[in-house]
This record gives C-alpha cells, structure tokens and sequence, in this order.
C-alpha cells in the first residue's frame, strides 16, 4: 500500500463521517425550517395513508364489536393521549392521584368518572364546578356512552375508542 | 401555567431515512475497520465479513423491530447510536484484534454486547408502552438507585478496579451499577418535580441584606427530600467509592432538571455554591480527591508526570499517591492527531494506559485528529438535541421532564468524559455513550436510547382524529 493511497482513504473516510453528519442534519431539516414547498407530493400521500388509517378495520379479531379498547383524548392540552381501558374506573381531574391526570384550567380535582358496568362504559360527574358534557349536554346523572361520543370537561375532549 | 407544546413535531415518519442512515454508519463501521487494517497490517481484515454480517444484521434488526412497534419515533436516534457504537467497534478492533492482542478486551465481546444491549433495547421498546407509568413510582426508583449505587460495599459482591469500588462481580459477568443507577435517578427526579414544580419555582423565603434582596430560598420541606437523597448519592459515590464522573455528571443533570421545571437561576446559584463548598470541604479529608485534583492541576510537574527521576524517589508525588501519566500521554496522542489525524491505525494509542475504557476519545483524536473528534462530537449533539425535541413535543409534563433529563444525561456525561480527557476538568472515570468499551455503559447508552425512542414515538404520533364532533365546543368569532 502506498502512503499516497492511504492518505487518500484517510480523507475519503473524514469525508464520508463528515457526509453522514450533513445527512443527518437534512433528515431534521423539516423541524428546523418548516416542511419545504415542492414536498408536497410526499405529504399528500402520507396524509390520505393518515386518513385511510382509522377507516381500515382494525385488527383484532378477539376484541366484540363495539366495544372499546381505550380512551383518547381528542382534543385539549393532552390531546393525542390514550389510555387502555381495563374493568378498573378512571377517574380524571387535576388531582394528583387521578388515574388521568388532565392539566386544564377548567376542570375540578376529581372530576368526572368512566367505568364499566357489564360491559357498558358509563360517564359520571363527580360533582365538578364546571360540569361534564356529553356531546352539548351537562351531565346530571351518569350517562351510558358509546364508542366516538365526545365527552368534554373544560377544553380537553375525550372519547371512547375500539 | 403553560402545558401546550410551543412546537409540534411534524408527523412524518421518515423511517427509510431511518434505514439509509443506519446502513451508511454500518458502512462508515466497515470502512474504518477497512482502513485500520489496510494501515496497520497492509492487508484487509480477515473478519471484516463477519463483522459486516453481524453488525448489519443487528442494526437492520433494530431498524424493523422499530419500524413495525414504534414507527411514529424520531429517525435519528438509532442511526447516530449505530454510528457511535460501530465507531467504537472498530476503534476497539484497530486497538486489540489488528494488533494481534486481545488479552484486555476485543471488538468481538464489543460486538456480542452490543447485540445483547440491542436485545434489551427491542424488550423495552416493546414493553414499556407508556413511560408515563414510570411516574408513579418516584420514591421506589430513588430506592432502586440507592440500593444500586451501595451494591458494590457489599463484600461478597463488590470489586474494586483502578481504584474505583463501583462494580459488582455476579459470577458469570461484572456489572456496574452506578450506570442504572443513574437512569433511575433521572425518573425520581423527574416525579418528583412534577407533583412538587409549582412549590419548588414558587414558595420561597426571601434572603435579604439590608433592604437589598440577594436571593429566593426556597422552603426547606420542599428542598429537603431531594437535597437529601442527592447528596447521599453524591457523597457515596464521592468519598466511599471514587466514582467522581457518575457523581458530576448526576450532579449536572440534577440542576439542569430542575432548572427546566422551575425557570429558576436562583437554584443554579445555590447548586454552584453547595457543589464548590462541598469540593473544598472535602479537598483536605479525601485523599483520592485530593489526588485527582493535583493530577489535574499539575499534570505536567516532573514528580506527578512521574520522570524516572521521581521514579527512582520513593517520597515522590507518583510514588505515594498518584500520576498523570494517562492524562498527560493522552494529551500528547491528541496533539500528534493534530488536524487531519493520522489515520486510523496509523497512530501509536497503545501508549496510553487504558486507552480503551475513559480514553478511547483520546485514540480517536489521535487517528482522525479534529475532524473526525468533531463528527463523534456532533453525533452526541444531534442525539441530545433530538432528545430535547422530544422533550418540547411531548404534551405531558412528565415526559419533557424525562426526556430533558436523560438528554441531559448523555451531554453531561459525553462533558465529562472529554473535558476530562482534555484536561478541561479534573480526570473522572466515566466512559462516551456507545462508544467505549464496558458492557454496563454500552447497557445503559441503549436503555437511554429506548426509553428515548419510545417516548418520541408516543410524541410525534398524530393525535386521534375526532370521530363525531357536533360542536361540543362552542366557537367564539370575533
């Protein structure tokens, strides 16, 4: 081997580690200067894949029709959120030991309650100051809910899902 | 009290860049081990098959492993752990197997380590859906890390190496601790500055001299079980088992905490100040310090270098505590490295005592000089910066207290493993992430990464859309 080749696969491999660096710096262009203009063929596509994704039957056979799975929260501060559903109650309020824990200025400490009952799920307000809503109505009484029905406490929006 | 994330990810998720990446860093893993052997032995390395096979193989592994359960996660993480990690195989290959001794280590045990982190990495990804469950066991975590960080005292156990009582020998294989310890400290820490946040940014008592206000103190019921358990921590680590670099780097990590949960400087300055204080408090009582901080000071003095001439002294500085020879032998491998550096397996490392463990920056600066030492520098930034992404998209206040810690983790330790070889602070005994050899720090690098990535994948995944909305919400129009 001669040093002239050598010192040349020394720089080729310098470049190559500072190319990978400039790679890596253009996989996270995105967040630092915003989705570039002529992308928009790609985010078309991811966005129909996105929206063709919850319409597809979901994949699990095991699980009865109609029967949720999870609660996600859909909207508000946690939005994005979910939880699984077990036969244990969820409670959710600012408190600490709440089994969701929803930072929202509008909600009580414990405020509402959604538990299963023979295989129905039910909301119950627990007496909160600025009352639970279930679509545009406050809660009274508990109330059986079904999987999609928005259930609304201050700004964060919750719902049942398969 | 703002929650909302001021910044969203975009929700893309980029996993064959992910995969295009994690091959070329395979590639640049080969490339080296190419460029070592055809150096050093002139020839190519006989193994460079299976280690391509192998290497690869793990690293696509993990790539599909991520693609199928966590395909919402950040592309970057695993491509630039796979470059530091194939980096520190090849490093550890030129090292050990090109030159024909593997008596204290081999690339190949690097390589059966990195395929078991990698296995736990997967059984974490997998199984720790929610990390947020993590949130509620604080005080055991603070327990676990305890009764981790005192497993090396316990006789039967404990093993002392280098002067460092911080391994734990379980027969079959040595463990270190203080490397998980670590972990659980950050999720401590990150509970407990959820649930206690506001009091801790906000109930205070003022410090005044004369009608001046100096400084906000906060409450000491607010301070204590925190100041408590961090300085047991950093005191058995400090004086009992040597461990200064775990101790610094929890120490920096614990006052950027929790300075992102309460946008205090106040507690920069009482943190500074108690960590100053306890240094020089302890400066004439802990011999070990005592030494660390004169070989630091001092590393070029003849009789701390340890000439021949102090060698000879049986009252020398070297003779009876300590030397700088490491240190100062480094310093030397990285200035012969200069800009360009000479190559991978054109330099002499070997000339470095233990260049494998703490040292392996120094053998890097040395073959690829400052530009390759950056790349490796670089790489850490990026995977810390993604991590602090993850942070600020994350909608929960545990989750950006976790992933900003554990970001803050890995810059402080990569801190304090090349300020200390550099001579920018006093020589500790931590190991890069990924890149040094050790199977605990290579374990724990990759627990870090999962833990990262399940996070990333939980923040970055677009949020359920509504199914019905009949205007729940009423919409005011101005």
């Amino acid at each position: 081997m001669s040093d002239l080749t050598l010192m040349l696969i020394r720089i080729t491999f310098l470049c190559v580690l500072w190319l990978f660096v400039i790679m890596a710096v253009g996989v996270i262009r995105t967040d630092l200067l915003g989705p570039a203009k002529n992308k928009s063929k790609r985010s078309k596509r991811s966005e129909e894949r996105r929206s063709a994704g919850p319409a597809r039957p979901s994949r699990a056979p095991k699980a009865r029709r109609n029967e949720p799975r999870a609660l996600v929260v859909t909207k508000g501060p946690l939005a994005g959120t979910s939880l699984n559903l077990t036969s244990q109650p969820i409670v959710i309020g600012r408190a600490n030991d709440a089994t969701l824990v929803i930072n929202d200025d509008y909600a009580s400490g414990r405020h509402a309650r959604i538990f299963s009952d023979e295989g129905r799920w039910i909301v119950e307000d627990l007496g909160s100051t600025n009352g639970t809503y279930l679509g545009q109505q406050r809660l009274t009484s508990p109330q059986p809910i079904s999987v999609g029905q928005p259930i609304r406490i201050g700004k964060t929006v919750l719902e049942l899902r398969k | 009290m703002t929650t909302e994330a001021p910044t969203q990810l975009p929700p893309i998720k980029r996993r064959n860049a992910e995969l295009v990446m994690t091959l070329a860093a395979v590639a640049i893993t080969l490339f080296a081990m190419i460029e070592a052997g055809l150096t050093r032995n002139g020839e190519m390395p006989a193994s460079l098959f299976v280690y391509g096979v192998l290497f690869g193989g793990l690293a696509t592994l993990a790539h599909v492993f991520i693609r199928f359960f966590a395909p919402w996660s950040d592309p970057l993480l695993l491509p630039l752990a796979t470059l530091l990690n194939g980096l520190g195989i090849a490093m550890l290959w030129r090292l050990f197997e090109a030159t024909g001794d593997t008596s204290e280590g081999s690339a190949q045990d690097q390589l059966i380590l990195t395929a078991a982190s990698m296995a736990v990495f997967a059984a974490l990804v997998y199984f720790l859906k929610e990390p947020r469950t993590l949130q509620r066991y604080p005080y055991i975590m603070a327990l676990a890390a305890v009764v981790l960080l005192l497993l090396p005292l316990i006789p039967g156990i404990g093993m002392t190496v280098n002067g460092a009582r911080q391994w734990v020998n379980l027969g079959v294989t040595t463990l270190q601790p203080s490397e998980f310890a670590k972990i659980a400290l950050v999720v401590f820490l990150a509970g407990y500055m959820v649930t206690k946040r506001d009091v801790l940014a906000l109930a205070s008592r003022q410090v005044k001299i004369g009608p001046l206000k100096v400084l906000d103190l906060p409450r000491a019921r607010d301070l204590a079980p925190m100041a408590a358990m961090w300085g047991f921590c950093i005191i058995v680590l400090v004086i009992v088992m040597n461990d200064l670099g775990t101790a610094l780097m929890l120490f920096g990590t614990f006052l950027a905490m929790i300075y992102v949960a309460t946008h205090r400087s106040n507690w920069l300055v009482i943190g500074l100040t108690a960590f100053f204080g306890a240094c020089a408090l302890i400066y004439p009582f802990v011999s070990h310090f005592r030494v660390r901080m004169v070989t630091w000071l001092d590393a070029f003095r003849p009789d701390v270098y340890c000439t021949d001439e102090a060698m000879a002294n049986p009252d020398s500085f070297c003779q009876t505590a300590g030397n700088s020879q490491q240190l100062v032998q480094g310093l030397f491998a990285m200035a012969e490295g200069g800009m360009t550096g000479a190559g991978l397996g054109g330099g002499k490392p070997g000339f470095v005592p233990e260049v494998q463990n703490d040292f392996i920056f120094v053998a890097f600066g040395e073959e690829l000089g400052l530009a390759g030492c950056m790349v490796m520098l670089m790489a850490m930034a990026l995977l810390v910066e993604r991590g602090m992404r993850i942070a600020l998209a994350s909608k929960e206040l545990f989750i950006k207290m976790f992933a900003s810690g554990i970001s803050f983790l890995i810059a402080f330790q990569t801190f304090v493993v090349i300020g200390g070889v550099t001579r920018v602070i006093p020589m500790t005994g931590a190991t890069i992430p990924f890149v040094a050899k050790g199977g605990s720090a290579l374990l724990s690098s990759w627990v870090m990464l999962a833990l990262l990535m399940r996070m990333s994948n939980n923040a970055r995944k677009p949020a359920p859309q509504a199914i019905q909305d009949e205007g729940a919400t009423q919409v005011i129009s101005r």
